[in-house]
């Protein structure tokens, strides 16, 4: 009697687990027709405009869901790599060394542009400066100490200048926007470039660090005869001065949305195949010189076809539609040329 | 066996055994964090050795690291902070728990709680806006036209450096020194109190000779729960110290600490060496942390001739 009891359990328990998981798997396939969900993770400075698009594209998608993280640039490398996301975001373009490491070929897609403002707090002053590349090299190699140098007079004959010491201000956290900002002291200063470098953070000659935009805005809104960098979409939300650098035409501009976008197009003639290119200091006359893309990285090989789909769609979306969102948040858009690139590089996302 | 049984029916042991559970995971926890400091720093323990606690050069693009100024800036800043809370504290401790009366200490007890609750961003906060300027205009040109002769109170006054990271500190360990010396002093034995006020001491000496040296252990351990807060301290301290990693004697001069650093630099690290050099820093603070309380409870030691009362 005994054995055929428990033979007779066994198969209750065992046909109970079988109606149990199929139902769990029914379940689980029915959820996943339902949405389907993209990760990505990186860049914070895009953060704004990529939950924008990430949010419209789902209300015309509902069957897909792009989830994002800011957890900064290199995050976004560290797992792109890793193979933990699906899509990466970075504001500077990846080393050739971080390139080999990765297990599938990582493509990159620039998105929008941003671009780094001087903003300064001189007692007095209230004009706009001009300033030369040389005199911001200078200032942050701690070689012009004094708002009166002769340089920074050069540029501003109508300002009356102070014979005060500068306070340099420089983000303390590692950021895009510190990277665009040595990048284009790097180029215009040979020096910057063997002593200092580039890099998402560097060791400053001088300087106070400020955490974030708003940690530096803070610290030159605070002290007098101070001078730091910020990116341009948080001076122009928050209504701040700040000066015009002279580009590589000898023009100096101020940074505003078309300024910007035009770096870019100076640039798109020689953009190379993968888009990695850096675009500070860039020619035009029009050119702000101390802008940048930022990129979205993606691997060349998706082995899920409809991840794949999703992604290329969303792409394709952002090229077109997707543009025309971003000024409305201060982005500059891509430039056309840059555009048209990009739609034909999309073939390779396999 | 049988008595083991009696015991595991009167649920002795099953107390035991779920309170020894609690206890020892707090050891696995700090192993466990021990060892994954160690092992995610092998890269830079390998390639600078010793040189990453005795070098000043911290450049992410040439990738040498030390942690020097990072050691010197979070020590600095902390015993600044002990220097400045820990008179303060106690002191407002004596005076809630033997001077004041029950209802304005309870009162004002409750108040220094909920400041322990603030959180730190907003303490670094009103430091940049209140604190900052004050330092740059008042604090520092009055020491430096006063004691300027020393080197510590020497050099432009940014607002921003040690001095003012040291004094939010210092306002942020006070809930925990106030309130837990409070405590301590409530508890000590009404006759020890009485026996002196027998004696003849008035109320101050009854508490200063009497209640404060009974209550010495728990005060001190307020100490060491003030400076660990101080040591690990961050958002406060990034927002008010300056972030430059440089030696300088002088207490008005920018710095920068070791959780400050972390904080600024990881989420944006590439490069495995680079992260390896944040995780040691990790490593170095919990080295400082240990040394730094071997120290405190030594020096107790001293005093006490090992008399916890």
């Amino acid at each position: 009697m005994n054995a055929p009891g428990g033979v007779w359990m066994r198969r209750m328990i065992a046909s109970l687990l079988v109606v149990l998981f199929s139902a769990a798997s029914l379940n689980f396939v029915a959820l996943a027709a339902d949405t389907l969900t993209v990760t990505g993770a990186g860049a914070t400075f895009p953060y704004p405009i990529y939950s924008k698009w990430f949010n419209e594209y789902h209300k015309l998608h509902p069957e897909i869901q792009i989830n994002y993280q800011s957890i900064g640039s290199g995050g976004g490398i560290r797992q792109v790599l890793e193979g933990t996301v699906d899509f990466g975001a970075t504001d500077g373009p990846m080393t050739d060394e971080q390139l080999q490491q990765a297990k599938t070929k990582i493509l990159h897609f620039p998105t929008v542009l941003g671009a780094d403002v001087p903003t300064y707090n001189i007692p007095g002053v209230t004009q706009e400066l001009n300033f030369t590349p040389e005199a911001l090299a200078g200032i942050f190699l701690g070689k012009i100490t004094k708002w009166s140098d002769p340089e920074l007079k050069k540029a501003n004959p109508n300002v009356n200048l102070p014979d005060k010491n500068i306070i340099v201000v420089h983000r303390s956290d590692g950021s895009g926007t510190t990277y665009v900002w040595v990048d284009y002291l790097a180029k215009v200063s040979p020096e910057w470039k063997t002593k200092v470098g580039v890099n998402t953070s560097v060791n400053w000659p001088v300087g106070l660090g400020g955490k974030g935009n708003e940690g530096v805005a803070g610290l030159v809104k605070q002290t007098p005869n101070s001078l730091g960098y910020v990116e341009l979409v948080y001076a122009v939300q928050n209504k701040m001065a700040y000066g015009r650098v002279r580009n590589s035409a000898g023009a100096f501009v101020k940074a505003d949305l078309a300024s910007v976008t035009a770096a870019a197009s100076g640039a798109a003639k020689q953009m190379p195949a993968d888009f990695r290119v850096s675009i500070t200091n860039a020619a035009g006359k029009d050119a702000y010189p101390i802008s940048s893309f930022t990129w979205l990285l993606v691997p060349s090989k998706i082995t899920d076809p409809a991840k794949k789909k999703a992604i290329k769609d969303f792409l394709q979306w952002m090229l077109a539609d997707g543009q025309n969102m971003v000024e409305a948040l201060s982005y500059a858009r891509l430039p056309k040329e840059v555009v048209a690139m990009e739609q034909k590089a999309l073939a390779q996302v396999q | 066996m049988q008595k083991f049984a009696r015991r595991l029916k009167q649920g002795d042991e099953v107390a035991y055994l779920i309170t020894f559970i609690f206890a020892a995971s707090i050891i696995v926890i700090t192993a466990l964090l021990v060892y994954e400091l160690y092992t995610g720093s092998a890269l830079t323990r390998e390639r600078f050795g010793l040189r990453f606690l005795t070098s000043s050069t911290w450049d992410p693009v040439a990738l040498d690291f030390g942690a020097l100024p990072f050691v010197y800036g979070t020590v600095v800043t902390s015993i600044l902070a002990l220097l400045i809370g820990v008179p303060l504290g106690v002191g407002a401790a004596i005076f809630l728990s033997e001077l004041a009366p029950p209802r304005i200490s309870d009162g004002l007890a409750f108040l220094i709680e909920l400041l322990a609750a603030v959180p730190s961003v907003i303490y670094g906060l009103l430091a940049i806006f209140t604190l900052v300027p004050l330092m740059r205009e008042y604090i520092m040109p009055f020491l430096e036209s006063t004691l300027g002769f020393i080197p510590l109170f020497q050099g432009p006054a940014y607002g921003v450096g040690m001095l003012t990271a040291g004094v939010i500190l210092a306002i942020m360990i006070l809930p925990f020194l106030i309130s837990i010396s409070r405590e301590v002093l409530l508890a000590v034995p009404r006759e020890q109190r009485e026996a002196a006020l027998a004696l003849g001491a008035t109320r101050w000496e009854m508490a200063w000779h009497v209640a404060v040296p009974y209550a010495r252990a728990g005060i001190f351990g307020s100490i060491f729960l003030a400076l660990a807060r101080a040591l690990g301290e961050t958002m406060a301290v990034t927002m008010v110290i300056g972030n430059d990693p440089k030696i300088n004697a002088s207490l008005f001069a920018p710095s920068y600490s070791i959780a400050a650093v972390i904080a600024n630099e990881f989420s944006e690290a590439t490069g495995n060496l680079y992260i390896s050099a944040l995780i040691e820093l990790g490593l170095v603070l919990f080295g400082i942390t240990i040394i730094v309380n071997a120290i405190a409870r030594l020096l107790i030691l001293a005093t006490t001739g090992g008399r916890t009362h």
